[in-house]
């Protein structure tokens, strides 16, 4: 491509894109904060001590959200140490819990960064200053006359006092300012710069690393006994042999929830299989017929809102082209079961959880229990990759009520593969429908889009959204769901798209009535929305005879948007890739207020088999400023690799009695023999601009790219996911 | 009580002979590397080593190791002194959250013994049997290639005794 690769001069550093020029009108991470609240999650939580404490131990910051294995801890500890000009090893950080740290929601939707991540910037920074004008006025020195280093404050003459030394224990307990004098990020030494992640070292050598690494002295192994099928009761369960197997010491039972806890693991598997053998179950209502589970869907009533309604002046019509999509329901597929434990006390209730939300988490264990919320304390604890509301809540939920009926003893509970599989909420199944109108020079001019889609987000808050409490004597329901609103959204997460189309009318349909137990996976409804959008964006392309990412570019002004759409071409070369060579492109903005993404992918030759396979890939993001260069690559590489496993593999399975994709052999997944044998992520560095956020940008192109490549091999239109054989071979082709 | 050799040393353990090895790791032995994924050796996270060759310790009784040497990742390195392979998968930074890692580690750690300069076409066929959800795969690749390099070059000298007997670091 001849076309200059950047609207602003930028040069490439060890695979870092940086751009020198910041972004026009914005200060440094200025966009975040409005006129009378300081930024991010600071507007929440204004008391500086509560993100820094500085005291003999050293420095403590503390941080509502959770390390997900997205590298949160590093990034934040990054933060932390540049704002406060320390070294990184010397900041101790605190993650979510409910007695220690700021309430700051979950851990999802790309926030950390924004929220978070913003907020310990300027408490930082604010700290700093603090520390700075007490030593100046000790001093009777001017404070821009001194210097922070390695923890201490430096006066010319060389004096020095280390931050510990300045400040008693109130001094920080102060509200933040609306604004902070923020560091000009060209001074930057750790933000921006290369940074091991400090988790990894103990996860490849075995070191205790995650919840299920946790074994206090007094704790008891639990199993919990789970109907075969949504809406199943407990009929019988003669326990009376079970109670007596080896290592048993209770069988806890309310309604049909029934667990069973023993001295060890294995024997607590045992008596579960014992109770899966003797348990006799009224059935719930019948699931619907999986083949037609589309039109089931479009057929339940739905409330719908125009989430865009545009009508510019724009030429008339001279063409036509609509499309409908499809996707299925896919799971969070850890691969560690979700665990939780909990400690009773008589009065107090300790849980331990891998969940999202550990404030949510606590009203819902405190519904669920029937404890006043202030003797309920949840701590965060990491566990395997969730990726979204995976079981994680329901089995801390499970932990609770077991501890409840065992005080004294710290009670484990750990799910089993199956019932992870069929139990855990997962990603909806969706339709999209999308007409477009182009004029003369085959431009976009009208656009109008639907999606369809349950809610994106079952999580607690309610104790009726932890599974549990669906099976106790008095039963918990599931509050009625209610759709994400605008501009973020759920099912209508990036339906409006951000092309320049003068005509354009987006409505979400939103469906509460859920036949298949969802909630929040990875990119919400973007992932099926930028897969519609993506894919039809090259419809419109191919049927006007132009370059798909010509095509774009034509239809796009955001600046940003261009340069890695750009950027991603150019890597790539596409304009040397022959078109038909099964070559593909994709591009959003994740939520269209986070980070901008484009793919553009090269697909193996189609095999005999039908099996796709991405032979190269090359990603380009703009995440804003970039704190852990890696941590960006990492996420972006992962939810790329993540996705199109979703796309050439993923769907679950079930029949009128209950889900049927139970393990990985039901539900099968990415290996390594499908990788592609490049992969590439290049990144725009944004200095001084807002946090966007990195973990859901890449999964929303993904499958458009796939796709994309599929048509420009073989001119055959897929539009229902997964691309899996079946459906290469149902199209004609293998 | 049944005894079994870990790491190199005889351990008594008080379990029944159709315990999955994999909870008398986690259980009895309190070693954190073998993870529980799926109990049905579809995922490769508890695989340990079995007289040098990758088992799932989810699926092997106990009862059946009389006289067999059983290596986990315990047994490779430490945070302050990792294997060749745990440095080169802290080098690549292969992980995100790091709950397949010991069970590809160790998977690797079999065929760089037996294969110690294996090619990229083995190395994939080799991981084919683990499963990693966060898509670290090419990280993960380029770790075990890293090491293979590193031991590859290193064979025409003495062997790593680390990795040779991998009885300890």
């Amino acid at each position: 491509m001849n076309a200059p690769l950047l609207t602003r001069r930028a040069s490439l550093v060890g695979g870092v894109l940086l751009v020198g020029i910041g972004l026009p009108g914005r200060g440094a991470h200025a966009a975040e904060t409005t006129d009378d609240k300081p930024p991010g999650s600071l507007a929440q939580f204004p008391l500086l001590d509560s993100w820094v404490r500085i005291d003999a131990a050293g420095i403590t910051v503390f941080t509502g959200k959770a390390e997900l294995g997205q590298g949160l801890r590093t990034a934040l500890t990054q933060i932390a140490a540049e704002e406060l000009s320390v070294p990184f090893d010397a900041i101790h950080l605190v993650t979510a819990d409910t007695a220690r740290t700021p309430n700051e929601g979950y851990t999802a939707g790309s926030h950390s960064m924004p929220d978070s991540g913003t907020a310990i910037l300027n408490a930082a920074s604010q700290v700093r200053a603090i520390l700075l004008a007490i030593a100046a006025s000790s001093w009777s020195l001017p404070v821009d006359s001194l210097t922070t280093r390695d923890g201490t404050v430096r006066a010319p003459d060389g004096r020095a006092v280390r931050y510990g030394d300045l400040i008693t224990d109130t001094t920080l307990h102060q509200n933040a300012l609306v604004r902070s004098a923020l560091k000009p990020p060209a001074d930057y030494t750790i933000i921006g710069h290369a940074q091991p992640r400090v988790d990894i070292p103990a996860k490849v050598t075995g070191g205790p690393a995650y919840i299920q690494d946790m074994r206090p002295n007094d704790m008891v192994h639990a199993r919990i006994l789970r109907p075969p099928s949504y809406g199943a009761t407990l009929i019988a369960l003669d326990d009376t042999e079970i109670a007596k197997m080896p290592g048993v010491l209770k069988i806890v039972r309310d309604g049909s929830f029934v667990g069973v806890i023993a001295k060890r693991e294995w024997q607590a598997v045992q008596a579960l299989r014992a109770m899966v053998a003797a348990a006799r179950w009224k059935p719930g209502p019948k699931l619907p017929e999986r083949a037609r589970i589309y039109d089931t869907l479009l057929a339940l009533p739905s409330e719908d809102t125009t989430i865009l309604d545009r009508l510019d002046v724009a030429d008339a019509a001279v063409s036509e082209l609509s499309a409908r999509f499809n996707r299925p329901y896919i799971g969070h597929g850890s691969i560690g079961p979700s665990c939780g434990l909990a400690l009773f006390d008589g009065t107090n209730l300790t849980v331990w959880s891998h969940a999202q939300g550990m404030f949510p988490l606590r009203a819902a264990i405190a519904g669920l229990t029937g404890l006043p919320p202030d003797k309920v304390r949840c701590i965060h604890v990491e566990g395997s990759g969730c990726y979204g509301h995976n079981g994680a809540d329901d089995a801390a939920g499970d932990a609770a009520l077991m501890a409840r009926a065992f005080p004294g003893q710290t009670v484990r509970v750990q799910w089993m593969r199956e019932q992870e599989n069929t139990w855990e909420p997962y990603s909806p199944a969706m339709v999209t429908r999308v007409r477009a109108g182009l004029n003369g020079a085959g431009n976009i001019v009208d656009w109008n889009y639907d999606v369809w889609s349950n809610t994106h987000s079952n999580r607690p808050g309610g104790a009726g959204a932890l599974l549990a409490g669906w099976s106790l004597e008095k039963p918990l329901t599931l509050p009625r769901p209610v759709p994400i609103p605008q501009p973020e959204g759920g099912g209508d997460r990036n339906a409006i798209p951000l092309y320049v189309l003068p005509h354009a009318t987006v409505v979400h349909h939103f469906i509460p009535e859920m036949p298949i137990r969802v909630s929040a996976e990875r990119g919400l409804g973007a992932y099926m929305n930028i897969f519609s959008i993506e894919s039809f964006m090259d419809e419109c392309a191919a049927h006007t005879g132009a370059d798909p990412v010509e095509y774009r570019l034509r239809h796009m002004q955001d600046p940003r948007a261009r340069d890695v759409i750009t950027l991603a071409a150019e890597r790539f070369g596409w304009s040397k890739a022959a078109p038909g060579s099964g070559r593909g492109f994709a591009f959003a903005r994740y939520k269209n207020l986070g980070a901008y993404c484009a793919i553009a992918l090269q697909l193996a030759p189609i095999g005999d088999d039908g099996q796709l396979r991405v032979a190269r890939a090359v990603l380009a993001v703009d995440s804003g400023q970039i704190i852990n260069p890696d941590g960006i690559r990492n996420q972006i590489e992962g939810g790329f690799l993540q996705s199109m496993s979703w796309t050439l593999f993923e769907q679950v399975s079930w029949n009128a009695d209950g889900i049927t994709s139970r393990d990985w052999a039901g539900y099968p997944m990415l290996r390594f023999g499908l990788l592609p044998d490049q992969l590439e992520t290049h990144i725009i560095d944004r200095p001084g601009a807002p946090f966007l956020g990195t973990g859901e940008a890449s999964q929303g192109p993904t499958p458009a790219a796939i796709a994309n490549a599929l048509f420009d091999a073989t001119h055959l239109r897929l539009r229902e996911l997964p691309l899996n054989p079946p459906r290469l071979r149902a199209a004609g082709l293998a | 009580m049944i005894a079994i050799d870990i790491n190199g040393r005889s351990r008594s353990v008080d379990a029944t002979p159709e315990t999955p090895l994999l909870y008398v790791l986690r259980d009895n032995l309190k070693l954190n590397g073998a993870k529980y994924g799926c109990g049905l050796g579809q995922c490769g996270a508890c695989t340990v080593l079995l007289d040098g060759k990758p088992v799932f310790s989810c699926l092997t009784p106990v009862g059946s190791l009389a006289g067999r040497r059983v290596r986990t990742i315990e047994s490779l390195g430490t945070e302050a002194s990792p294997s060749p392979l745990q440095r080169a998968f802290i080098d690549e930074q292969a992980a995100q959250c790091g709950y397949c890692s010991a069970g590809m580690v160790m998977r690797a750690q079999a065929l760089l013994e037996t294969n110690p300069g294996a090619s990229d076409t083995e190395i994939r066929a080799r991981m084919q049997t683990n499963l990693c959800r966060c898509g670290t795969h090419m990280r993960i690749l380029r770790a075990v290639r890293r090491a293979a390099a590193a031991l590859g070059s290193a064979s025409a000298s003495p062997p790593q005794a680390g990795m040779r007997d991998g009885a300890v670091k």
